[in-house]
């Protein structure tokens, strides 16, 4: 069995923030591919500015807003646990590669290669945990290449393919890395949105106890009228917060599909992604919520860590969501402030005009430019509070109920062993029995039936505490990133916040020196 | 708001009138005026009365219905006071009150009651404005009525009951139904007032929108900054809460979180609150006060019918050969009584338009000039807070 978390419990990583590797971030290599004129644009990773949703990202910096909005659920395959499969995924990784930063302009950095986990003989107390570094634009520039990489990507530039019936929208899918992993520093490829479903099915399976992967989605399926502006951006946004996701994660990275999905230039097409899209998967969603929510069996003295982190999780999740309508109202609102501000604009213009004062006349309409500034202003961050806050939170809240799934996962591995072991069980009885009966015949079969199960028995014991330390490793590694997450978010709002307050002032102090001039 | 100083009466101390207190109880709010004054046709040299809403819609109507005012812009009545606003948020609150942690639960009735004071202060505002605006008038100083409000120290409920019995409202009904069509009807000679009329009715309209529209966006401000309060608060829960996994990774953001319900949530109120003391009340109150001069116009144009009547009366008093003396003597009133108007108010619209203009100017720079305060205060606030957060 290659890797693996050896036969005792591994001990409780309380501390999370051993081994902070200290590595440097390579720099961006300024080189552009040539294929991109707007490369460098794309990947210097800009002052962020609001985009609106009408106008297409392909100028700017298309890396300086991350993901949108995506009222959407988590699908969780519950194919049942490939246990050997995906542990060995996991557990062969020497070259550990984590995208876990997010600069405050949108970039993203990897850390590694560093010492892997769940090395073959050892009991994990290395669990590897991603260096967390923030590093501004400065000092990005400063350090030296050493053994860091960069993976940037960039969802853009949605596109009309055909007509009618037939039509679909085109996304172009642009990476930038360094990773040697890679064929190139720079390229792209165009995407359409059953491939991002067809690349979600295949790392579904193979990744079942992976936080992130999840394809956060679902309702953005059908529901919404497809055709307008918002609606294109908001599923761009997501789409790109969703490959973002996934190569965060190290063991996704690694995953052929997911480089075969960056870098390839045709893909075949995805067939069968109709039955992943649509309602179907929200109630199976809920379904795996109920029964992990069900559960009572209490496994052994490891449980306690499992059994306090669900109820953080839960916790969790209802201050999130409460979170998550605050700024959903927050939204609503700022959409009502811009459209009575035009109106209260417009009016203001019209008293000005009949003003019968001149500089009181001159005062008004200029009052009533200023308030329009304002309504662009409003508009902007509506934006920032959709796109930044709003989706962040509703992400979260789904990628919760993901975790709750991954405990599930865990929960099904313990059952399996539990029925193993009565079978064992029943089979040493029956054994017994023949014995008593003196049957020797049905003995060997007895006998062969008991080392099978006893092998399986052991087998599943693997398994569980393999699954165990895989969960509880993926659980911390997801907290983390979380936290990061959450409080870059948080800091990218507040500088929005405080972009938009910078231009009140503006706004109010052009216009002082006309409130003054009226006589 | 309203710049006394530009009255005839700038800073005359011999009658001076303020509201320094009020008291709610339930729908009703009593005001207490207080005067202190020089004049001789005062019994006491200081006064302090309780008066409700209702005393000073008794106490302008009396003055609308007087005939020796017909000449004269009559100050506005004071809007009833509404409370409705924040009590049906405390409702809401009430309601709610399950639904969030005792401190979230604390600290929106704290800005509940904050918002109520508000309303309360604006109220007081208006009401005594009002007054000062008739203490300030060399006419409407001297009203009998005006005097009996400032300085009867009983409750005025008797007298107002017998007052409505008495005039009906007959006037004022009159003059809000048919002043449109009546004002732009007539055929004006005179060039100034020409112009004053279609300047009021053209203007009038556009105040009364403004005024709508502005009370609609402050509103919606006000939701915006109620939501932050919220957020901050749930951010604040999120961080602070013991058992969730970012209670590691968000320890130290539990502080700035709290910070921030001041620097986001508290600026955007007072952003809207102050926007709308200094332009929608602002927009409010000359709504109201332009009805009140389009009132005069209309009162003159009655004047100049009346007047039209009499000379068609005296006409046929003589074709008739009969009462010709009564008609004479019926037309010259009628004249008289029409010079006087047009006399009067041409000087009243004319400080009118200084008036206007004055009260504009001063409010709109104090509104800029808050909203640039604020919103500096709100930079430094987040500056602050992102440093703090940034280098945790």
């Amino acid at each position: 069995m290659s890797g693996g978390c050896g036969r005792n419990p591994p001990p409780f990583p309380d501390d999370e923030d051993q081994e902070r590797a200290e590595l440097d971030t390579q720099v961006l290599d300024s080189d552009e591919d040539d294929e991109d004129d707007e490369g460098e644009d794309i990947f210097t990773g800009a002052r962020s500015k609001a985009i609106t949703p009408t106008s297409a990202p392909d100028e700017g910096d298309i890396f300086s807003e991350e993901g949108s909005y995506v009222r959407s659920d988590v699908h969780h395959t519950t194919n049942g646990l490939h246990s050997d499969e995906e542990l060995d995924l996991f557990t062969e990784a020497t070259v550990e590669l984590t995208l876990t930063n997010t600069t405050s302009q949108g970039r993203r950095e990897i850390i590694g290669p560093t010492v892997s986990a769940c090395n073959t003989t050892h009991v994990p107390n290395s669990i590897l945990k991603p260096s967390i570094v923030t590093k501004t634009m400065e000092e990005l520039k400063e350090e030296e290449s050493g053994d860091q990489f960069e993976l940037n990507i960039a969802v853009t530039n949605p596109e009309k393919i055909g007509d009618g019936m037939n039509a679909y929208m085109s996304y172009k899918v642009s990476t930038q890395t360094t990773l040697p992993m890679f064929l190139n520093k720079t390229f792209s490829v165009r995407r359409r949105f059953s491939d991002f479903l067809g690349l979600y099915e295949k790392i579904s399976a193979k990744h079942s106890l992976v936080v992130g992967k999840e394809f956060l989605m679902l309702t953005l399926v059908g529901k919404e009228d497809s055709s307008s502006a918002e609606f294109v951006e908001k599923r761009r946004a997501a789409l790109e917060r969703y490959l973002q996701r996934v190569v965060a994660h190290p063991s996704l990275l690694q995953d052929p599909d997911v480089r075969e999905f960056l870098e390839r230039d045709e893909l075949p097409r995805a067939v069968n992604t109709q039955a992943l899209s649509g309602p179907g998967l929200l109630k199976m969603i809920n379904r795996v919520s109920d029964a992990v929510n069900k559960m009572t069996i209490k496994i052994n003295e490891s449980d306690n860590w499992f059994e306090s982190k669900l109820q953080e999780v839960e916790n969790e999740e209802q201050l999130l969501r409460r979170l998550h309508a605050a700024v959903d109202s927050l939204v609503n609102h700022r959409k009502e402030l811009c459209s009575n501000t035009v109106v209260f604009s417009k009016s203001v213009a019209m008293l000005g005009s009949v003003e019968e004062n001149s500089a009181l006349s001159r005062a008004l309409s200029q009052l009533a430019e200023v308030e329009d500034k304002m309504e662009q202003l409003h508009q902007q961050q509506a934006f920032s509070d959709f796109f930044i806050l709003a989706e962040l939170l509703a992400d979260y809240v789904r990628l919760l109920g993901a975790v709750r799934c991954c405990f599930e996962q865990r929960m099904k591995v313990w059952q399996r062993l539990q029925e193993a072991q009565s079978t064992l069980q029943k089979k040493r009885e029956a054994e017994a029995k023949l014995l008593w009966a003196n049957k020797p015949e049905k003995l060997q079969q007895a006998k062969d039936d008991i080392n099978e199960w006893e092998s399986k028995v052991s087998q599943y014991e693997r398994d569980f505490e393999r699954v165990t330390c895989t969960v509880r490793k993926e659980v911390l590694r997801f907290e983390k990133e979380k936290a990061r997450d959450f409080k870059q978010h948080i800091v990218k709002y507040l500088e929005s916040l405080l972009h938009t307050q910078h231009r009140l002032v503006k706004c109010w102090e052009a216009f002082l020196p006309e409130a003054k001039a009226i006589a | 708001f309203m710049d006394i100083k530009l009255f005839d009466l700038n800073n005359d101390a011999s009658l001076v009138i303020d509201i320094p207190d009020a008291l709610c109880e339930r729908d009703k709010v009593k005001f207490t005026v207080h005067t202190k004054t020089t004049l001789s046709s005062f019994q006491k040299p200081e006064y302090s009365v309780q008066r409700q809403h209702e005393d000073f819609i008794w106490l302008h109507d009396t003055i609308v219905e007087t005939e020796e005012y017909a000449g004269l812009i009559i100050p506005p009545a004071p809007p009833k006071p509404d409370f409705e606003g924040p009590r049906e948020k405390m409702h809401k609150l009430g309601e709610g009150e399950s639904s969030m942690t005792k401190e979230e639960y604390a600290k929106m009735k704290q800005e509940l009651e904050a918002e109520y004071l508000a309303v309360f202060k604006k109220t007081v505002q208006v009401h005594e404005v009002f007054l000062q605006r008739l203490s300030s008038h060399p006419m409407f100083r001297k009203d009998r009525n005006f005097q009996i409000f400032l300085e009867y120290d009983q409750d005025l409920t008797v007298r107002r009951k017998n007052a409505k019995e008495m005039f009906g409202g007959f006037f004022k009904n009159m003059v809000k139904s048919a002043d449109e069509v009546l004002i732009s009807g007539v055929k004006e000679v005179d060039e100034f007032f020409e112009q004053e009329k279609n300047f009021l009715l053209d203007y009038s309209s556009k105040i009364k929108d403004a005024t709508a529209k502005a009370e609609k966006m402050t509103r919606s401000h006000k939701n915006v900054a109620d939501d932050y309060n919220h957020i901050s608060g749930a951010l604040n829960n999120i961080a602070a809460d013991n058992n969730t996994a970012f209670k590691k990774h968000l320890e130290k953001c539990a502080e700035v979180f709290e910070k921030l319900r001041v620097s986001i949530s508290k600026v955007e109120d007072r952003m809207a609150s102050d926007q709308e003391l200094k332009l929608t009340e602002l927009l409010r109150y000359y709504t109201r006060d332009i009805q009140a001069a389009k009132d005069l116009l209309y009162r003159r144009a009655r004047a100049l019918a009346d007047y039209e009547n009499s000379n068609k009366a005296l006409d046929k008093a003589r074709l008739k050969g009969k009462d010709v003396a009564q008609a004479e003597e019926n037309q010259k009133q009628c004249l008289q009584k029409f010079d006087k108007l047009s006399e009067s108010g041409k000087k009243e619209l004319t400080s009118f338009k200084a008036r206007r203009v004055v009260a504009f100017r001063k409010n709109l720079i104090e509104m800029t000039e808050l909203e640039i305060k604020h919103a500096k205060n709100s930079v430094s606030l987040l500056q602050g807070s992102i440093e703090v957060l940034k280098s945790n």
